[in-house]
């Protein structure tokens, strides 16, 4: 039998394309040109850093935003609208089905961050006017935070699968404020005693750690990038999706879709 | 081989916030579907048509039992390749137009890629979808979702179809074009399963119903066999307005229409309607066994199962 995962994917990859989701690369460029003529008129020297913090994050918290609010509704809404009914009904196991949904938003995020880094790089090249060598930095920087995508995403259709889409999503939105303070949370733990040092420790090692995917302050002041750092992340990252989805899946197997 | 061997399907939910209760929505079910019969599922909202339905396609998970389907044990996957499936109401994706939802649909089914197009384009013509290249499914009227419905459910040729009340939504020229696809399959050699409460249109097209209520099977069996057990009366029909006195004294049910007297009476009398009719020099124009209709016989169980229901609580 074959394996319905592509034409899922690429089925939810349609659907947020037609829901005009893209259209948040408007928002984007809007806010990346405005900022660019701005620090170029108001910064002296840090134009650069300015333009490639501001970039970075935008394209990390735009994608995360459309990581939650896409991934909280990919399974619910299936249930909830009844077409989940006529896919299940084929020779479409339950598992496809969300490991299809799961790579569907994971390529609609990549290819938004895709034409947003074409905009962070415009928007580089028109405040200092050349590429260095060290601009290659910000691709790693690009590369993590896809890989924080696939983490968001997994959680976003694990708490999709079992849970309201509300709820799902102060779930994932509170994950992942929880997960980019981990350090914190990490250091805390170190510090604390007893249960609350154990406490801490579960908590500090069960939340997505996404400190350790935040290099953008590092590239934009052209700090490379450890080699050990890029293969530990996506390891972590891939092992992390991974769990989530296999969590996801375990529910969805035994759920009545009423 | 039976298509659909239900072996004590059972469903019950657990239903309540804080504290659970059990809700039976399907007593043990058995029930078997010949293959290339069209076998209707008939009962009321709520019976428990629905729940079976999604039993067998896998979407919920029974209490109790089992099913086979085609052979197979109905959770075998090679199962639904070959079964085609109208959900009640069915609501698809409306960001597709209806070409690219049958491609997908076929791709899920594994209907190749060569014979699909092909295949998409025969299908729409048949449920009378014509003219809808280009138009999203959400400009899509009820009537024309039922009708892409139903077109999924075909797409890839399947052995056995399920379609819960498929005549919902649409028109008399839909119900009677939907009614004709049904007869179709069949002589396709397929056999067709359909839920539905709307009786007339089980009773022109079925060759075995069950009836359901409350989650359990009333009864099953031919239509012929179920709706012959109240025979017993004929209906006579003469030409004018006349009703001779003599037919009066037998009982009979008159009813004069235009330049027609209709009446209907127990069988035993026929012969004596007829002698009446030739001494009055009144002319017959038809006598007709009376067979109650699907929809009597319904009523009726249902009312029974009520009745009995409701002395067995009373007697508690």
């Amino acid at each position: 039998m074959k394996s319905s995962i592509p034409h899922i994917a690429s089925n939810t990859f349609r659907e947020a394309v037609r829901d005009r989701v893209l259209y948040n690369l408007i928002a984007f460029a809007l806010l990346l040109s405005g900022a660019a003529i701005l620090v170029g008129q108001i910064s002296i020297e840090i134009e650069k850093l300015v333009v490639i913090n501001l970039g970075l994050t935008a394209v990390s918290l735009f994608g995360v935003v459309i990581a939650i609010f896409i991934g909280i509704g990919l399974v619910s809404k299936e249930i909830e609208k009844r077409t989940l009914y006529t896919v299940l009904s084929r020779p479409v196991r339950r598992w496809e089905f969300i490991v299809g949904k799961f790579f569907g938003l994971a390529g609609t995020l990549t290819v938004n961050t895709f034409f947003m880094a074409i905009g962070v790089f415009a928007a580089l090249f028109y405040v200092s006017h050349r590429f260095v060598r060290a601009d290659a930095l910000i691709f790693v920087a690009l590369y993590f935070i896809i890989l924080e995508f696939l983490i968001v995403c997994s959680l976003s259709l694990l708490f999709s699968s079992f849970s309201s889409p509300l709820l799902s999503a102060v779930f994932a939105f509170s994950l992942f404020v929880i997960g980019s303070f981990s350090a914190d949370l990490r250091n805390f733990a170190a510090m604390a005693h007893g249960v609350s040092r154990w406490l801490a420790t579960g908590a500090a090692y069960l939340v997505p750690n996404f400190s350790a995917f935040n290099v953008i302050t590092s590239i934009a002041h052209e700090q490379p990038v450890a080699g050990q750092l890029i293969l530990q992340n996506t390891l972590y990252a891939l092992f992390y999706a991974a769990m989530a989805l296999s969590g996801a899946v375990l529910i969805f197997e035994y759920r009545d879709l009423k | 081989m039976p298509s659909i061997e239900i072996l004590g399907l059972e469903k019950t939910y657990q239903v309540g916030f804080w504290r659970k209760r059990p809700k039976q929505a399907l007593r043990p079910l058995h029930l078997q579907v010949e293959d290339g019969e069209i076998f209707g599922f008939l009962g009321p909202n709520g019976a428990g048509k629905t729940t079976t339905l999604k039993l067998l396609m896998g979407l919920i998970f029974p209490t109790s039992g089992s099913a086979r389907i085609l052979g197979r044990e109905w959770t075998d996957p090679a199962v639904k390749a070959q079964i085609g499936f109208l959900p009640e109401q069915p609501y698809f994706y409306d960001y597709l137009t209806a070409h690219e939802l049958l491609e997908y649909y076929g791709q899920l089914s594994g209907v190749p890629g060569k014979h699909r197009r092909h295949r998409i384009e025969q299908v729409l013509h048949q449920v009378g979808l014509r003219d809808v290249q280009g138009v999203h499914l959400r400009k899509f009227s009820k009537g024309m979702l039922q009708r892409v419905g139903i077109a999924q459910a075909i797409l890839h040729d399947p052995k056995l179809v399920f379609f819960d009340e498929p005549m919902s939504g649409l028109d008399p020229m839909g119900r009677r074009e939907v009614r004709d696809l049904m007869e179709q399959l069949k002589r396709e050699g397929k056999t067709v399963f359909f839920s539905t409460h709307i009786l007339s249109d089980a009773e022109a097209l079925c060759d075995r119903v069950a009836i359901i209520h409350k989650g359990e099977v009333l009864r099953a069996g031919a239509v012929d066999d179920l709706t012959s057990s109240v025979r017993g009366k004929v209906e006579v029909i003469w030409q004018g307005a006349q009703i001779p006195a003599s037919i009066k004294a037998l009982g009979a049910e008159c009813h004069v229409t235009a330049d027609k007297v209709r009446a209907i009476l127990d069988e035993k009398h026929q012969d004596a309607v007829i002698d009446a009719l030739r001494r009055e020099r009144l002319r017959l124009v038809s006598v007709t066994p009376v067979r109650t209709s699907l929809e009597t016989y319904f009523v009726e169980k249902l009312r029974h199962a009520e009745t009995t229901a409701g002395s067995m609580a009373g007697g508690v």
